[in-house]
């Protein structure tokens, strides 16, 4: 790398430069010095492949595991790994490996509901409170602590118990007792811009309080809420595996981990492969989330470390 | 996650105002918490698709006894009214009846509940016991090896689904090594020959001095301990970590160690003296959050619980009993938030 050719030298010094020409040269910069020092952790590297790899993983499906993950072949139940079969079979002669490749598809459908779900109730409730303050405020964060302060995953149960099984619905579930340190995060992101001269102007402008919030302040918080997302994703795909695993979650005959590992568990004592195999994906997935959540906060809070 | 803003949640309390005014918000916002709570568990019984009146009287009664019992049950009323009546049963102590044991839910409740706290307590005991030294070390060796290590573990920990942990755990320990016994409390054959006393079945069987039931319980103990140990583990030796590592940059610890002091003092006798408190709140969290993470643990290990209670509970459509677990759990979290909070102003010096 020392021999780097003349082009990139002055890519380099372009993107490093003391006084940036534009607004663009200075953000792009910036990017580049946080990679750098994500790039020195190797911790968060790997979680980055990790994540890369299961959306990869996700997106080719189809021609990962060109069969079906529903195909039984009950001539071939139980079976354990073998060069037929990579992973074995499960107890009604379905490919494991074809089932895990496309249970990603499923983790990552609930993961990324849910955060459409939770992001904007969050950056809602926090950004105003935060911007109109007084009752307003008052009231919301005192909902917002009650919510904190539950058990999440009893309370998903009872909210499962209370509008049925199912993937969207243990995705609502979800989302109901995951919300509040959003709404938190916006809020206090909020509180700082509040009173800034920028805001100030706007307001002078006689913009209304809806416009300012939406317009102006919601847009500023969602890095911070982006942030929070990557270091909650374990959360959420191990609550949803739970509740899979419960059997509350994705209903049979569709590949989610944790339903399939429930599966397993029948048979753990003489066919370990069914249990094991799909706990291994769920292991690497969450894995590769907390290492690159990990990794960010380290780039983008060094007091963190 | 939540949990990390807790200290600043309780310090918001202390604020100049005095201790009388923070008292005073401490019971209010507790207070209103746990009628949330209670809001929570309301709106859902509305919502579940089952009708409360025939789970009582069953399909066949005439329309007559189920009118009767509907207005017996106040279902005819605003829904306001029914929330305070709600409100009253639970503060009461009733929590309905379960429909499947036909005893009242609270009673059930007693009975399943120590298995829980068992298993808990000996899980935080091993977190603490193992995370704080280990956390402590690894702040020590920051940037180097061993703290690489540590930390890798305990983001495994964060990471990997307890209840496939406990199965991966059953299989090596109980079906291929045989170090430790299989699901349940207790064998078969020693069942119910030891009178609950507390419901902890070590104390039971100690003060029956039954050692051989004790040593079997022990042996079913072990394994769910230790798989939910390492989750507590996991999240005390990562918060354990980055409090020390801000206590070793201060200055009193440079002066510390330029006194002379053996580096051993210097870690233990004062950067860690100082990390106690925040730790305290760490550790009643955590056992708060163990409370819940029973629910899956539990499910693997055949374990009695209130985790077992409450799922069997919802596969049986058993609402009440499915309401007045989550209250109970909800209502030991609020409990333990509490507690952390008023620890952490009888302990931090700064808050008399």
């Amino acid at each position: 790398m020392s021999l780097a050719a003349p082009s990139n030298r002055r890519l380099r010094d372009w993107l490093l430069a003391d006084v940036p020409q534009s607004r663009w040269q200075a953000r792009v910069g910036r990017f580049y010095l946080g990679a750098l020092e994500f790039g020195r952790n190797p911790m968060a590297v790997a979680g980055l492949t990790m994540v890369v790899l299961l959306v990869v993983v996700a997106l080719l499906a189809p021609l990962l595991a060109p069969g079906s993950p529903f195909e039984q072949d009950l001539t071939r139940r139980l079976q354990p790994p073998s060069a037929q079969n990579w992973l074995g079979t499960d107890e009604l002669g379905r490919d494991i490996y074809t089932r895990v490749i496309h249970g990603s598809r499923v983790t990552l459908y609930m993961v990324i509901l849910v955060a459409i779900i939770v992001a904007p109730i969050g950056l809602l409730v926090g950004t105003v409170s935060g911007y109109l303050g007084g009752w307003v405020d008052n009231v919301l964060m005192r909902i917002t602590d009650i919510f904190l302060a539950f058990p999440r995953l009893v309370l998903a149960l009872a909210f499962v118990a209370a509008i049925g099984a199912g993937i969207e619905n243990a995705v609502i579930a979800i989302a109901i007792t995951t919300w509040p340190p959003y709404a938190r995060v916006a809020r206090a992101e909020t509180l700082t811009l509040r009173n800034s001269d920028f805001i100030n102007a706007v307001r002078l402008q006689g913009a209304s309080s809806l416009r300012i919030i939406l317009r102006h302040v919601a847009p500023l918080c969602v890095s911070s809420l982006i942030i929070r997302l990557t270091l909650d994703m374990a959360g959420i795909i191990i609550t949803a595996a739970g509740l899979g695993f419960l059997g509350l979650g994705a209903q049979p005959p569709a590949p989610e981990w944790g339903a399939m590992i429930a599966r397993g568990r029948d048979f753990l004592l003489d066919q370990w492969w069914v249990a094991t195999i799909p706990g291994i994906a769920i292991l690497i997935a969450s894995l590769g989330f907390n290492l690159l959540g990990d990794g960010l906060r380290d780039v983008l809070d060094p007091k963190q470390r | 996650m939540a949990q990390q803003q807790s200290a600043p949640a309780a310090a918001r309390f202390l604020l100049p105002s005095g201790h009388a005014v923070g008292a005073f918000r401490l019971i209010v916002s507790i207070a209103l918490t746990f009628l949330g709570l209670i809001a929570v568990t309301f709106v859902i019984g509305r919502v579940v698709p089952i009708d409360p009146v025939l789970a009582r009287v069953g399909d066949r009664a005439l329309p007559e006894v189920y009118e009767r019992v509907r207005l017996e049950m106040g279902l005819d009323r605003p829904l306001y009214e029914q929330f305070w009546l709600y409100l009253q049963k639970i503060l009461q102590g009733d929590l309905g009846t379960s429909v499947i044991t036909s005893r009242p839910v609270f009673e059930d409740i007693l009975h399943f509940f120590p298995a829980t706290i068992e298993l808990a307590t000996f899980a935080t005991l091993v977190g603490v016991l193992i995370g704080i030294p280990v956390g402590v070390a690894a702040a020590v060796y920051q940037g180097r090896l061993l703290d690489h290590v540590i930390r890798v573990l305990a983001l495994v920990g964060y990471s990997v689904p307890v209840f496939w942990l406990g199965l991966m755990g059953l299989l090596l320990f109980y079906r291929h090594l045989d170090w430790v016994a299989g699901p349940g409390r207790l064998d078969i054959f020693y069942d119910g020959l030891v009178d609950p006393v507390t419901g902890l079945m070590l104390i039971d069987t100690a003060l029956a001095e039954e050692w051989d039931i004790f040593w079997n319980a022990v042996s079913h103990l072990v394994l769910p301990t230790a798989i939910l140990g390492y989750f507590s583990l996991a999240y005390i030796c990562r918060m354990t970590r980055s409090f020390m590592i801000e206590q070793l940059r201060q200055e009193y610890v440079t002066t510390a160690r330029v006194k002379g002091l053996s580096e051993f003092r210097v870690v233990w006798g004062h950067a860690f003296g100082n990390v106690m408190v925040p730790l305290v709140t760490v550790v009643a969290l955590s056992y708060a959050s163990l409370l819940e993470g029973a629910v899956l643990t539990e499910t693997v290990f055949a374990w009695p619980g209130l985790g077992l209670y409450i799922t069997q509970s919802l596969f049986n459509a058993d609402i009440d009993a499915v309401l007045g677990g989550t209250i109970v759990v909800g209502t030991a979290f609020i409990g333990l938030n509490l507690l952390s909070d008023i620890l952490y102003r009888v302990l931090d010096p700064r808050t008399r």
